[in-house]
């Protein structure tokens, strides 16, 4: 995988066709200027400078107008436009029907993601990282919880808007394995900079083994320090914003926590999601994040070091 | 032919005109002129002014992305700086600074003494002024808006953001729109009414073809913002729902006025911009324009296309296909005029012979960003490409090459043409070689990049990012290639105050130009003409040396003197026969006073105290009562 999530280069049949277009245009597009900028610098170093001369007799130039003006850009832009639409059709809906939907819900500023399902109970849901199977399409319903955000992972697929009152679709497929970096594209508040996930492309078999448990409930811990720090969890404030399944704590304000350790970043793809970091982070999340909807929560250290541990059992 | 030499003088016109149309001294004259020079200068200094502001705006936020990570500014101040420099630029400098030329140039090249209405003009100013100032006064309360100049809702609601932000922006647009109606309409009856006798309108410069389709551009695009305005401060204000589906009204709504509104708006201000360029560049290329009859075509074209392509704005929000793909058409069909465009000045450098003085360096450059804009902007009307493209730095790139080339190169461009006659003074042609460089290489440095920083998946309008992901580079590059550009845009103002205090003597057609505005004295006199010209051609200053021009010939050194008052001729709209005599206002306080009114208004509407928005809105009407008196208007002698 490149760091830079370039979208010229990409992993799926849907950014694969932009990105076909996108060279194309960009090819064109260059030459274009080359030409136009090459008349220019030609056209005024052609004759010498020097004082005004009278106005002299010069053809109409009709000619120029016509075939640069309007028969060479009516060719190019009809030959663009016929493959905007066939690159448009192409990627209206994959080969075959997706088996799978997710629903990612935008929150100032962290994505929810749930994995569908029509019992209820085998609904999966997570944060700020979806996993997906390399090889099949997946369909996804993007719905706005607060206000306007853009889903975008530029390697995979272009844009689709999540707005209040509509639901939007859209599907793309991976077709290498690899951690694909999204952000949300449409300015939606003071830490729109910071609303970032990842769309992880698993073998069908990982894949299906992940989902399988994420929609397990938590497991009960055994050990001492994580008992004490699920105690803090759930008898402190942060239940009243997060939901771990398979324990009182059932908040919908952030982020479901219930395999938190499974995930690679926290605070919507701002921070690793380390020891160290998840400390900071509840300490003073408005440190790391300032406007973000969590406050922080008064604990001892000592309350503080059990329900980080607590936290990095749930994976 | 015509003559260019100033008529035989005759001491007592001269002084009669002078004593009628010069503004009196003091603060009357400085509150109550309606010179369409002084009006026009006002303008032009007053739009530079908001750009410099703008600048700085930049400048903070360059700082902010010169490297991954950094923490210069908060985040409430950056979205503060990115919102303050969109609407800065867009609305408070791009369309303001090219009202200043019209104003100032239009009555000199149209051959009239004022525009049609003077208090009008007057007014609009004073409008613009007072709602840049009112937008402004935001910083001063700490409450700038800070939800981007397009504002889309619901995130401008007022759950999702308190304070005065956007109440500044919605009542400052709504203040705004005020003064741009009311100035397009003084250009549509100016061009109709108030030409020479014989400027029939196939011989209207294409600067005025610029202008006029920007004016009904703008009556038809205004009310969309106006409305959007409205409907967002009764949301925020009267707990109306007009954007919040909770209770049936829909996001979508906003952005489909803003964009019916903004995508004409980007033509608003370019078009007359490209205006300048199709007049200046025969002028420095020895030969009239290449396709006259094509590019003023292709001028009111695009004005009428660009009503119909504002849905490329909204690609990305699951539209069905069919729509997008006639939006992407018609963003594609707009091109072709802009290609004609481009082929008829490349056609006039090709045909003619360029003398590369400063303005024609600035119009040579402007081409190829325009072209770079242009073909950036084909990319992103391309649906599916789009999808990648859209709010990314792609489309920052494209959007400044769009208005700093088409836009801002025009107008510096403009300056360095048309200074002389406002001042009477050159400006440094080798001072202008480097201004001209220093730009056009700084720009292309700071803002190709942005291009590659798009491609690499960099959104627009965060206030940082993180290290990691390759956009370092291309961001300290830009920073650095814009701060050159910034040293550009100084190095002009050097060379205005180097002109101002030192520049040669212009004369009254310093670069041999074939429009009427050269035919007066540099700076021309409060009554423009001391005869008012008539016109047999379009290049009324270059007949006899033209060879396919035709019999007719224009008459700059006698005509009507018209100097019982303050007149000028008024003609019939197409051919331009002379109809009638118009009698002009004198100066006069009510459009500043007016103005100021409802500069309370909007101050009384921002802080909710009713009490004196009524009061203003009462003071409003007696001055338009006051404005309107008939004892007002001179009697004719």
């Amino acid at each position: 995988m490149l760091l830079s999530p370039t979208y010229l280069r990409t992993f799926g049949v849907v950014a694969d066709r932009m990105a076909t277009l996108g060279w194309i245009l960009l090819i064109v597009s260059s030459v274009v200027v080359l030409v136009v900028s090459v008349l220019v610098l030609v056209g005024v170093l052609r004759r010498g400078t020097g004082s005004f001369a009278p106005v002299e007799r010069g053809g109409p130039g009709l000619r120029w107008i016509v075939i640069g003006g309007i028969v060479v850009p009516v060719v190019i832009l009809v030959a663009v436009f016929v493959l905007t639409v066939t690159t448009q059709a192409a990627i209206a809906s994959p080969a075959t029907p997706p088996g799978l939907t997710v629903r990612v819900i935008g929150h100032q500023w962290w994505w929810e993601v749930r994995y569908l399902d029509p019992s209820p109970d085998r609904i999966a849901t997570t944060a700020n990282e979806i996993h997906i199977p390399v090889g099949r399409p997946v369909r996804f319903e993007v719905v706005a919880g607060d206000v306007i955000h853009s889903f975008w992972i530029p390697e995979l697929a272009g844009k689709t808007d999540l707005i209040p009152g509509q639901r939007n679709v859209m599907w793309l497929e991976a077709d290498h394995p690899g951690v694909f970096r999204g952000q949300c594209a449409e300015y939606c508040g003071m830490q729109h900079s910071k609303m970032a996930m990842s769309v992880v492309a698993d073998p069908p078999a990982a894949f299906d083994a992940w989902l399988a448990r994420q929609r397990l409930p938590a497991a009960s811990p055994s050990d001492p320090d994580m008992v004490a720090g699920e105690a803090v969890f759930t008898s402190s404030a942060c239940a009243l914003c997060h939901t771990i399944r398979g324990t009182p704590a059932r908040g919908r304000v952030g982020p479901d926590l219930t395999h938190l350790a499974s995930r690679r970043t926290i605070a919507a793809g701002t921070l690793p999601n380390t020891r160290g970091y998840l400390a900071g982070w509840i300490a003073n999340p408005q440190a790391l994040k300032p406007g973000n909807v969590m406050p922080a929560v008064p604990l001892k250290p000592t309350e503080l070091q059990v329900l980080i541990t607590y936290l990095q059992s749930l994976n | 032919m015509a003559t260019i030499a100033p008529a035989v003088p005759s001491p007592s016109l001269h002084e009669r005109l002078q004593r009628i149309w010069e503004t009196p001294p003091g603060l009357f004259g400085i509150l109550g002129t309606v010179d369409h020079k002084t009006i026009g200068k006002r303008y032009l200094v007053t739009a530079f002014t908001f750009m410099l502001a703008g600048g700085l705006e930049a400048a903070l936020m360059r700082a902010q992305l010169a490297g991954p990570n950094e923490r210069l500014l908060t985040p409430e101040a950056y979205n503060q700086l990115f919102s303050m420099h969109g609407i800065t630029m867009i609305f408070l400098y791009a369309s303001p600074i090219l009202s200043g030329f019209s104003n100032y140039i239009w009555p000199l090249m149209l051959g009239s003494r004022d525009m049609a209405f003077p208090r009008l003009n007057a007014l609009s100013y004073w409008l613009f002024l007072f709602s840049g100032l009112f937008i402004y006064s935001s910083f001063l309360v700490g409450q700038a808006p800070d939800r981007g100049w397009f504002a889309y809702a619901p995130l401008t609601e007022g759950p999702f953001s308190p304070g005065l932000h956007m109440d500044f922006y919605a009542l400052g647009l709504l203040f705004l729109t005020v003064s741009t109606t009311v100035g397009a309409i003084n250009f549509i009856v100016t061009l109709f009414k108030l030409r020479a006798p014989g400027m029939s309108i196939n011989r209207l410069p294409i600067f005025i073809w610029g202008t006029l389709t920007t004016s009904f551009a703008v009556l038809f695009a205004m009310p969309s913002l106006t409305a959007a305005c409205v409907m967002l401060y009764f949301d925020r204000r009267f707990g109306m729902h007009f954007f919040d589906v909770a209770a049936g009204g829909h996001p979508l709504l906003w952005q489909h006025l803003f964009w019916i509104f903004g995508h004409p708006w980007v033509y608003i201000v370019v078009l007359p911009a490209m205006g300048i360029m199709s007049d200046m560049i025969p002028t420095f290329c020895r030969r009239p324009l290449a396709g006259y009859t094509f590019v003023a075509l292709a001028t009111v074209s695009t004005g009428i296309l660009g009503f119909g392509v504002w849905v490329h704005h909204m690609f990305a929000t699951g539209l069905p296909d069919l729509s997008t793909d006639f939006f992407s058409a018609a963003s594609m069909v707009i091109t072709i005029p802009s290609a004609v465009a481009v082929f008829a000045w490349l056609a006039t450098i090709w045909h003619g012979r360029p003398v590369l003085r400063t303005p024609f360096l600035f119009a040579a450059g402007f081409i190829v960003l325009f072209v770079i804009g242009g073909v950036s902007g084909v990319a992103t009307a391309a649906v599916p490409f789009d999808r990648q493209l859209t709010d990314t730095y792609f489309v920052v790139a494209h959007l400044h090459y769009v208005l700093v080339g088409i836009n801002l190169f025009p107008v510096i461009a403009g300056f360095y043409y048309w200074l002389p006659k406002m001042t009477g003074r050159m400006l440094s042609e080798r001072l202008g070689r480097w201004n001209f460089w220093t730009m056009f290489l700084g720009f292309n440095l700071g803002f190709f990049p942005m291009h590659i920083a798009g491609l690499l998946g960099m959104p627009r309008r965060i206030y940082t990012y993180p290290a990691g992901l390759g956009w370092g580079t291309v961001n300290l590059v830009t920073t650095i290639g814009s701060y050159v550009f910034a040293v550009g845009v100084l190095l002009f103002l050097v060379n205005v105050l180097w002109s101002l205090l030192r520049g040669p003597a212009a004369g009254p057609n310093p670069w041999d130009a074939p429009t009427l505005e050269w035919a007066t004295s540099s700076p021309p006199p409060p009554y423009n003409f001391e005869v008012l010209p008539s016109v047999g051609s379009r290049h009324p200053l270059w007949e006899g040396r033209l060879p396919d021009e035709g019999t007719a010939r224009s008459v700059l050194d006698r005509g009507p003197e018209l100097d019982d008052g303050r007149e000028t001729l008024g003609v019939t709209p197409l051919d331009a026969e002379p109809s009638e005599i118009l009698t002009m206002p004198e100066d006069s306080l009510y459009p500043f006073l007016l103005a100021l009114s409802l500069l309370v208004t909007f101050y009384g509407l921002l802080t909710s105290v009713w009490a004196m928005a009524v009061a203003g809105a009462v003071l409003v009407i007696a001055m338009t009562i006051g404005w309107l008196w008939p004892g007002d208007v001179p009697e004719e002698a």
